[in-house]
């Protein structure tokens, strides 16, 4: 089946039930997602497929094919950072980085469907991340710094 | 787990979903997976076959001929905004990325685990009345959602449906310590011509009606249950003030 994942079409050989996380991470290397509680708990894993976030360790790769993935390394890179990229370095909304790449995706999907969204809608949208660092303030003066320079 | 050794079956249509299905015999059916994927992992699910459902056209909401009729695999998200009480009970369901990806169907025959009931939706459904169509032995069938969740075990649903008509509505649930957790207790009520229709989720392995509340009486003849979200005493005692709750928000609706 294909798997369009930042752009880059891949034929993927993954069994139809294995998560899309597992195709990710293990067939295709790319290992952003990351593999957390894998029970749709954490929010670690969250990807964009077409465009929405959802949990990578919930989807079986079989209901996948044709579809568009991106990760974090499909929304910037680190010479154009996008808004959400920039604003988590400028407010040091990541410490051990491993509940980012979530997040990242999380507030980017918000900020394309609800530019300059308030903060019950950014808590909201990210109530299924979990930081187990607990960084939550700087992570949401980092979200609210994206999502209000988005205005 | 030998995922090599299970044959997998996407079906692109409703009929060519209910021919993989068959009798439902040693057949895991996957439609949004928020539940099945878990056990997967986890190796609590150790399947022979599986159909998944992502694409068999069964999803979407249509208004016709005085009916409201969802498919099963339309998205919970879908329902938030529609109407009440199950697009309140559907916003309860986890967060906005889980409820984008769990069905109607899948909350429908989620049974309870050990941890926790996992029907979020199922008062509601009751409340207003639904029906269940589904597939599978002996063919298509139409039940009420009560007798489903009785009987309904090894079925394949296509579809819910209700009367399109102006009700009445309450919800009242129990709020949760975290997005994740499955409902603890809600109580649904609606109202249609005059009778009053009252269901709880939560208080046991799948929702109930509480037909002494619809008489006009005291909660009384259910049982709660003891699991690891709360305790039989705790859901015990707050089912009363729930009920009072969604009566009230009902009456607030007139």
């Amino acid at each position: 089946m294909k798997l369009t994942v930042n752009g880059v079409e891949h034929e993927v050989e993954s069994h139809g039930l294995q998560p899309l996380l597992s195709v990710l991470r293990e067939e295709l290397g790319i290992t952003s997602p990351k593999a957390g509680c894998q029970q749709g708990g954490c929010g670690a894993c969250t990807v964009l497929v077409d465009g929405e976030p959802r949990r990578s360790c919930l989807i079986p790769a079989g209901a996948l094919n044709g579809a568009a993935i991106t990760t974090v390394e499909g929304i910037g890179t680190p010479e154009h950072l996008a808004p959400v990229q920039a604003a988590f370095h400028e407010h040091y909304g990541s410490q051990c980085g491993f509940c980012t790449p979530g997040f990242l995706l999380a507030t980017h999907a918000l900020i394309e469907r609800s530019p300059g969204a308030d903060r019950a809608q950014i808590d909201e949208a990210l109530a299924g991340h979990a930081c187990r660092c607990t960084g939550y303030v700087k992570i949401l003066e980092a979200v609210e710094a994206a999502v209000g320079g988005a205005k | 787990m030998a995922l090599a050794d299970v044959d997998v079956v996407v079906p692109t249509s409703p009929d060519e979903a209910l021919a993989a299905f068959g009798d439902g015999k040693d057949v895991t059916v996957v439609a949004g997976g928020t539940i099945v994927l878990p056990d997967l992992t986890a190796g609590r699910l150790r399947p022979t076959r599986a159909i998944l459902l992502a694409r068999a056209g069964l999803d979407g909401i249509t208004r016709d001929g005085g009916r409201v009729t969802i498919g099963a695999t339309t998205p919970v998200s879908a329902l938030e905004g529609g109407d009440e009480p199950l697009a309140t009970a559907a916003h309860h369901v986890a967060d906005p990325e889980i409820r984008g990806q769990a069905t109607v169907g899948g909350n429908l025959c989620a049974e309870a685990s050990a941890d926790a009931p996992r029907g979020d939706l199922q008062a509601a459904l009751i409340v207003l009345g639904a029906t269940v169509r589904s597939g599978g032995k002996g063919g298509e069938r139409s039940e009420p959602v009560e007798d489903f969740l009785a009987n309904g075990a090894g079925r394949l649903v296509l579809d819910v449906s209700y009367d399109d008509v102006a009700r009445q509505t309450g919800y009242a649930a129990a709020s949760r310590p975290h997005a994740h957790h499955y409902t603890i207790l809600a109580v649904a009520a609606a109202k249609r011509d005059g009778e009053l229709r009252v269901a709880a989720t939560g208080l046991g392995p799948r929702a109930v009606r509480l037909t002494s509340v619809e008489q006009g009486g005291e909660v009384s003849g259910v049982e709660a249950r003891d699991d690891a979200l709360a305790s039989a005493w705790y859901r015990s005692r707050l089912l009363p003030r729930l009920v009072e709750r969604a009566l009230a928000d009902l009456e607030d609706t007139g």
